[in-house]
């Protein structure tokens, strides 16, 4: 408007200024480094690289450094980022059965070939404030186990071996694997542009509705196939080479959900597969996402579709919290010019009610002269 | 081997150029009819034409299968400038193709063999870039539709055979159609699908 | 936004990649030959959240030139901050000329407003669009308006505003009011207030709307049909003010309501700003022209943003 119109970019200005105050806090306080960030807040560093869908855990940083903590804002930061890069071309398929495992738990076979790692994880821990981290706090070196044998089979293989699951699901030959980040989505959609669209979600938002079908709303009868987190080696054929070139390794946590089957007439009874796959370490996320995977297969599947988590254009439509969050944001721009067009309505609607009104209290009043 | 010749004669500067390019494009579909003038930014070998050249190098990428004409197939030089400066994938057949490339209009195949997009998606059409002579020296066509006031006039030349009466056919699809580019030395012109087309005669 | 190179993060020119500008102007392109119709485009994040005008920028950054005069408003006004930000933005990565003045605009950006002033040839305007799918609200499944859409079968629309007559004794829809182009598609005219849809038809202006987060872009060419939907018995109707502005005095122009103080006292001003500051300097001057400043400044701290 006009007067607050006057001072709009100088108030921008000193808003920004403000903030970056706020962001620096007390100068006295040591400024935070990207590495203490990377190295003492790596859960939330790869929430960022998971969500913001760029692996790079020292831009992450500095996006959470810059956003003041607030992840959403830091993942925001770091897409905005991530979209302005060239592409210079697709990996081969992650082979997740060659990585270097450092968890790996299963929760439908108390042993397996591999065994199972328990790894850097909070589960057992006893959930008590610990004060010695307020000053810092000392940590042994952790114990080494021996080297890993080359190949680490996931559960799913020896389900397989049995017939006791579906198998891979089949593509169409000619089916060129979507990306998300290239395409606009297009619904229904396959499973490839579905799973990349889950894996780099909102955590919150998957996590509420793998929740709610656990709690009945599409049921899956679900376990925890295994769930594995470790290093993976990235490959990319480059086409004048006859070997593909190795990129380097990144951290990922894999979950495959095994779920109850009674079949249908589509399928015999067998079980069927969730799966989650994302950057560095977050077992919430993977698991999560392979229980929303699982019911958005209810279409391929043949089954009823009755809950929220079964509804593909809803989950996908609503997973993405950098657009969930300008969205909702948004509503604090101005927006006087539609509200004005509003206010004439109710008013000019208003009148004609209280005209009416007045109308009938009239006429009673004569019926009742 | 790669040869100079394809390495060539690209847009000098390749984010200015293909912006002002575009405008001309944009400017000409918008407004039917109109030439719009493009600069001489690139110099591709024969039998590609400056114009059509500098207009694929602005739309045309790894994300548009390009279906060339036999003339242009024929021509190992302008595959492989076209391959080296764009990275589209040629199309194999012209129903796959987002962009045609036409050296020779009057010996074009007919506009239906092209993508005419799907009545849910009629955007997943081809739009074809037609090499001319001349944008005023052929027969006077009336033009009608959205961009035009009233009426334009337009005179490009050589058009496939039998134009009018498939671009009538092409105007019959809509939404779903192909769209048209005409390059020639003096600038583009652009028929959308919408634009209806009346012979002088008529 | 920061945009200063810097060792680990470094951005290009105008902010989006060439490979990106070429897939917007492809759309455009579609966009333009196919008047009203939505087509998909792969939305890139940008530096500025999803709501507040991606799509727009998107479409501006992807047509702009050096040879531009860019303009920004939001709800008619060029300093409401939204409008300075973005304005900011090609300042900063397109270095590009920026005018408040629409006759001087080659670019108009817009959100909830088309200028007061007369669009003419060679202009584009481009809007912000939140919700592109006008059958949004009545069908919420994308797989099902698509349909409605290709079948042309919008007999949903009619439906809803025939049952506001019913209910209300007119059409309840002030904004983003549905607009049927070429005589094909029905449009949403993104949330301008339906005073400005007569203005889109037969406009001598290049229409583009983008809308970001919901990655469509579409167009109205210059001289096309624009017809807000209405019934026989029920034509389509804008809203008239009963008083003209209160600084500069114009008629038939979108006002804007402010509120002077506490006691229910407001004056109504043109929403467009520029237009408002023309007429003021070529000595139009509505009944508080005097005060009215004085009354402004008085009562709106001048640095506190906004309530609108």
């Amino acid at each position: 408007m006009y007067v607050a119109v006057k001072g709009g970019e100088a108030a921008i200005q000193n808003a920004h200024r403000l903030l970056a105050d706020r962001r620096r806090g007390d100068r006295g306080v040591p400024a935070l480094r990207l590495d203490q960030i990377v190295e003492q807040l790596a859960l939330g560093v790869d929430r960022v690289m998971a969500e913001g869908s760029l692996y790079d855990r020292e831009l992450a940083a500095l996006a959470i450094v810059q956003s003041r903590g607030d992840l959403i804002e830091a993942i925001f930061l770091v897409r905005a980022y991530r979209t302005t890069l060239p592409r210079f071309g697709y990996t081969r398929p992650v082979d997740t059965a060659a990585m270097q495992v450092e968890r790996r738990v299963s929760a439908t076979y108390k042993d397996l070939p591999g065994g199972q790692l328990l790894g850097p994880t909070f589960d057992y821990t006893h959930r008590l404030l610990d004060p010695e981290l307020a000053n810092g706090g000392e940590a042994e070196e952790p114990a080494q186990r021996d080297a890993q044998p080359e190949r680490m089979s996931r559960v799913s293989e020896i389900l397989a071996q049995e017939g006791l699951i579906e198998a891979d699901g089949e593509l169409p030959d000619d089916h060129v694997t979507g990306d998300i980040t290239r395409e606009p989505l297009e619904f229904p959609m396959e499973r490839d542009i579905r799973l990349q669209a889950l894996s780099r979600g909102d955590e919150g938002f998957l996590l509420a509705l793998g929740y709610s079908t656990q709690r009945g709303y599409g049921r899956s009868h679900p376990f925890v196939g295994e769930v594995r987190i470790g290093e993976v080696e990235l490959e990319l054929d480059v086409p004048e080479l006859p070997f593909a070139v190795p990129l380097g390794r990144i951290r990922v946590t894999e979950c495959q959900m095994v779920n109850q089957f009674k079949g249908s007439a589509k399928a015999p009874p067998q079980f069927t597969r969730g799966y989650g796959l994302v950057f560095g370490q977050s077992e919430r996320k993977a698991m999560a996402m392979s229980l929303c995977d699982r019911a958005l297969r209810a279409r391929e599947m043949g089954e009823d579709i009755t809950a929220a988590a079964q509804d593909e254009e809803f989950v996908i439509s609503h997973s993405d919290n950098v657009q969930a969050t300008g969205f909702v944001e948004h509503l604090k721009l101005p927006h006087y010019v539609d509200f004005q067009a509003e206010l004439d309505l109710v008013r000019r609607m208003r009148a004609e009610h209280d005209a009416r009104e007045d109308a009938g209290v009239a006429e009673t009043r004569e019926a009742a002269e | 081997m790669v040869e100079a010749e394809t390495i060539d004669g690209g847009f000098a500067n390749p984010v200015f150029d293909a912006q002002s390019v575009f405008r001309a494009v944009m400017d000409a579909m918008a407004r039917p009819g109109t030439v719009q003038p493009v600069a001489m930014l690139a110099r591709p070998p024969a039998p590609l034409s400056p114009v059509a050249a500098a207009v694929a190098l602005t739309l045309c990428d790894n994300d548009t299968p390009l279906w060339l004409d036999p003339s242009l197939q024929a021509s190992p030089a302008a595959k492989s400038w076209l391959g080296f400066h764009t990275g589209a994938p040629l199309a194999g057949t012209p129903s796959d193709a987002h962009f045609a490339l036409v050296s020779k209009p009057a010996e074009l195949i007919a506009l239906e063999n092209f993508a005419q997009g799907t009545q849910e998606y009629p955007d997943r059409s081809t739009t074809l870039i037609l090499q001319l002579d001349s944008l005023a020296s052929g027969a006077d066509l009336l033009l009608e539709g959205p961009g035009i006031e009233k009426m334009a006039m337009a005179a490009p030349t050589p058009l496939p055979r039998h134009f009018v009466e498939q671009w009538k056919q092409n105007r019959s699809r809509f939404p779903r159609g192909v769209d048209v580019i005409l390059a020639a030395p003096e600038g583009v012109a652009c028929l959308p699908r919408t634009t209806r087309i009346k012979t002088m005669e008529a | 936004m920061t945009m200063q190179a810097t060792d680990i993060a470094t951005y290009n020119f105008a902010y989006l990649d060439e490979q990106t500008k070429r897939m917007i102007r492809r759309a455009i392109l579609k966009g333009i030959a196919i008047p009203g119709y939505q087509v998909p485009f792969a939305s890139r994040e940008m530096p500025m959240p999803y709501g507040w005008g991606t799509g727009g920028v998107q479409v501006t950054a992807s047509i702009i030139g050096p040879g531009d005069v860019l303009k920004v408003i939001d709800q008619g006004a060029d300093d409401t901050t939204n409008a300075v930000s973005i304005r900011a933005f090609f300042k900063k990565v397109a270095d590009v000329a920026v005018t408040t003045e629409t006759a001087k605009a080659t670019i108009i950006q817009t959100r909830h407003r088309i200028p007061e002033h007369p669009l003419t040839a060679g202009q584009t305007l481009v809007y912000q669009v939140p919700i592109p799918e006008p059958l949004r609200f009545l069908e919420p499944r994308e797989t099902e308006t698509r349909k409605m859409h290709a079948l042309e079968e919008y007999g949903l629309m009619h439906v809803k505003l025939y049952e506001d007559i019913a209910r209300h004794g007119r059409i309840a829809t002030t904004y983003a009011y549905p607009v049927k182009v070429e005589g094909r598609y029905v449009m949403d005219p993104s949330p301008t207030p339906k005073f400005d849809n007569p203005k889109m038809h037969m406009s001598p202006a290049l229409q583009l709307f983008g809308a970001g987060r919901e990655k469509r872009i579409y167009a109205v060419p210059p001289f096309t049909e624009v017809v807000s939907l209405d019934f026989e018995d029920h034509p389509f109707e804008v809203q008239s003010f009963d008083q003209p502005c209160a600084l500069c005095g114009a008629h038939q122009v979108y006002l804007d309501e402010v509120i002077l103080d506490d006691h229910g006292g407001h004056m109504f001003v043109c929403s467009d700003t520029d237009h408002c500051e023309k007429r003021r300097e070529e000595g139009h001057a509505g009944h508080l022209a005097g005060d009215a400043f004085a009354a402004l400044q008085h009562n709106v701290p001048g640095d506190s943003g906004k309530k609108e």
